[in-house]
């Protein structure tokens, strides 16, 4: 097997004749493009709110008190009876009156996830841009599959998690990436498909129903 | 009509079966209006970042430093995935891979696995592979299973079924998945699809996927979808096979702060609906198993011509076709190739070859516009690589096929023209001579048919007329 690595990377070499020895690694990229958003958090709040609904999810603005009655409301609309959560979602954010699916003491299996009615969960970052949730399984976000078999997916963003631009979100994950490399998965409202007629059908695979809390305040 | 030209004729030549494609008018309905709606939205999702400019040459400078050091980032990347729990494995070509991943999929012993979209594993023909080794590849993208449960080929590189409209998908879905009640909203028709596919990605253990980024310093794996199939097909499985060409590599994490605003914007969007980053295997979180397969398959021939290296620039994003003035109206399937329109016909003679017609015939698929180039996200100058491809199709002929005594009536053609160019007065005489023996042939000042050896030109173009009177000789009657 080494014998087809050593011969792909020799004819890569042997590709590469124009190519000095001596040409640096070092890369030599100009990167003037915008590092940075230049709103204020304000106004990254309210463009990362137009973003989300602009892909057809609900958005709602509430303040750090209403965390509870807002995601009891928001399940009662999407007539939640089975909620799955992470392990480590606080417990000051979930409703009285639902059943909950969590992965203790043991992993839920595909099925139950399949069978509930949704999940709530919080995020590592949010990107005002281009109206994007980012989940890296850090706290209150849980594994992968928590977060793509529910049909409906609750999402907590704390007005402090916003980012303005897309460069911004890579470079505050770019640490963690290297230390631990979870898994991370960028989210821009609902599945969707447009592979009919081109028209943007809002739900295929992937949570069907996304819903975002704005925590400010 | 001619016969379908389907999957048997990769040796057609390309003006061979547009003809076909061309007098299907609902195939040029559906393509007219699909590309339309892209373009549009393409170019509003890109005019909302000023930096547009910057981005571009920025992943250009990327793509073209990564290249040059491709051997490097590639032992990195190997590294970086073992490191994180992964194992590597190279490929020379085709055949290689196919058979890594048939081993692969054997050990398991399943016979379905659940695939998302990967235009490489199309080119390796896996499905094919594991079919002949018993082994069912069910797609899971909703446009790949339209044109698998059709057994048609894409046609498009990011919206491979492009070319179907929703009535005839109803049909198609009637007839096989879904029920007799189906009606043509697309709402329905994804649930259609979504009903089919669920059970499948809840049971299947092996996934397939292919890659749009591999990152060599972390060794994270990057997919970029919409539906949330990928999601499906990277994380419930058990065991992961991913497929990347050993071009799709960049050196580091940021480097994705570049592409991941170039690929999804020249998609049309802002930003897709996913974008899944996996490092190898996490505890507790995804596949158990995963392996990465290098592919060569001649990229490493491209990789040795210093003008035509830029192909491998590539991130399949699909904008170049919908600009395109020929794909627009052929559509992808007359190319012959899981890579069609301007990227198509520059990387598929490279990828099989000069000297076989069907390929050899892509690089003429075009009128050199440009405007494939304004929008490739990475600046490759498509253009330049077609005219010079067209180049070494020539010389390929040149030095095999053409003796001394048969000198193609092309060649000996440009002789003469050469000859009538070199001086005035054999311009003019030229010019007249033309003039008058163009009378019969001129309909409402276009010539639309040539006779012997000129009628090849005039087959697919009308050439404007010659005018009565020349430049020069309206300037001479002026003093």
């Amino acid at each position: 097997m080494n014998e087809v690595k050593e011969e792909i990377l020799q004819r890569i070499r042997g590709a590469l004749k124009d190519v000095p020895a001596d040409e640096s690694i070092d890369e030599d990229i100009p990167r003037n493009y915008q590092q940075k958003g230049d709103l204020n958090p304000e106004e990254n709040l309210q463009l990362f709110a137009d973003r989300v609904r602009d892909y057809k999810a609900e958005v709602k603005m509430i303040k750090p008190d209403q965390i509870k009655s807002s995601v009891a409301e928001a399940l009662k609309g999407q007539n939640v009876q089975k909620l799955v959560v992470p392990t480590d979602v606080p417990s000051d954010w979930l409703p009285d009156d639902v059943e909950l699916l969590k992965d203790d003491p043991e992993p839920l299996t595909h099925n139950q996830l399949d069978g509930s009615d949704g999940v709530l969960t919080g995020c590592s970052l949010a990107i005002a841009q281009t109206g994007t949730i980012v989940l890296d399984g850090g706290k209150a976000q849980g594994r992968r599959a928590l977060t793509l078999l529910p049909d409906y997916h609750l999402c907590i963003v704390f007005a402090d998690q916003i980012v303005g631009i897309v460069p911004e979100a890579f470079q505050r994950l770019d640490e963690k990436i290297k230390q631990s490399g979870p898994p991370v998965t960028l989210i821009s409202g609902p599945s969707a498909t447009s592979d009919i007629e081109l028209n943007r059908v809002e739900g295929v695979h992937g949570p069907r129903r996304l819903e975002v809390l704005v925590v400010n305040g | 009509m001619q016969s379908v030209p389907g999957k048997h004729n990769a040796n057609k030549r390309f003006e061979d079966t547009a003809k076909y494609f061309l007098s299907n008018s609902q195939l040029r309905r559906n393509l007219h209006r699909a590309t339309r709606t892209i373009r549009e939205k393409r170019s509003n999702a890109v005019a909302e970042l000023s930096d547009w400019q910057v981005l571009r040459k920025t992943g250009e400078a990327i793509k073209r430093h990564t290249m040059r050091h491709l051997d490097r980032y590639l032992c990195e990347l190997e590294t970086s995935v073992k490191n994180a729990g992964g194992h590597v494995h190279w490929a020379r070509d085709a055949k290689e891979a196919n058979s890594i991943i048939v081993d692969l999929v054997r050990k398991q012993k399943v016979r379905e696995v659940i695939k998302m979209k990967s235009i490489t594993t199309d080119e390796i023909g896996l499905n094919d592979a594991l079919k002949a080794a018993g082994i069912q590849a069910i797609e899971t993208d909703l446009a790949e299973l339209i044109v698998q449960l059709s057994g048609d080929e894409p046609s498009h590189i990011l919206a491979p079924s492009i070319h179907k409209n929703r009535a005839e998908i109803r049909e198609l879905f009637r007839q096989t998945i879904g029920g007799k009640e189906l009606s043509d909203e697309p709402e329905e028709l994804a649930e259609a699809a979504r009903q089919y596919l669920r059970k499948k990605f809840l049971e299947t253990e092996v996934g397939i996927s292919g890659v749009n980024f591999a990152v060599a310093e972390t060794g994270t794996i990057s997919i970029v979808e919409s539906e949330g199939n990928g999601r499906m097909c990277t994380t419930l499985p058990r065991v992961l096979i991913s497929v990347m060409g050993i071009e799709k590599i960049l050196p580091k994490w940021k480097d994705l702060e570049v592409f991941m605003q170039l690929l999804p914007r020249s998609d049309a969007q802002r930003m897709n609906p996913y974008n899944s980053f996996f490092t190898g295997v996490t505890e507790q979180d995804g596949p158990e198993e995963f392996h990465l397969i290098l592919l060569d398959n001649k990229r490493t021939n491209i990789l040795t011509d210093t003008t035509a290296r830029q192909t491998l620039h590539c991130i399949r994003c699909g904008a170049c076709l919908n600009v395109c003035p020929v794909f627009k109206r052929t559509g992808g399937q007359a190319y012959h190739s899981v890579y069609s329109g301007p990227i198509g016909a520059i990387l598929t003679p490279q990828l099989k070859g000069v000297d076989k017609q069907g390929p050899a015939s892509l690089p003429f698929a075009s009128t050199l516009c440009g405007a494939c180039y304004e929008v490739c996200p990475v600046r490759i100058n498509i253009p330049e690589v077609l005219v010079y491809l067209r180049g070494q199709v020539m010389k390929q002929r040149y030095d095999h096929q053409y003796s001394k005594q048969n000198i193609n009536s092309e060649h000996i053609g440009l002789k003469v023209l050469a000859w009538a160019f070199m001086s005035r007065n054999r311009y003019e005489m030229a010019q007249k001579m033309a003039r008058k023996s163009q009378k019969r042939y001129v309909r409402n000042g276009y010539i639309d048919h040539l006779p012997g050896p000129l009628k090849k030109w005039t087959q697919a173009r009308d050439l404007q007329a010659l005018p009565e009177q020349s430049f020069r000789e309206w300037w001479r009657n002026q003093s």
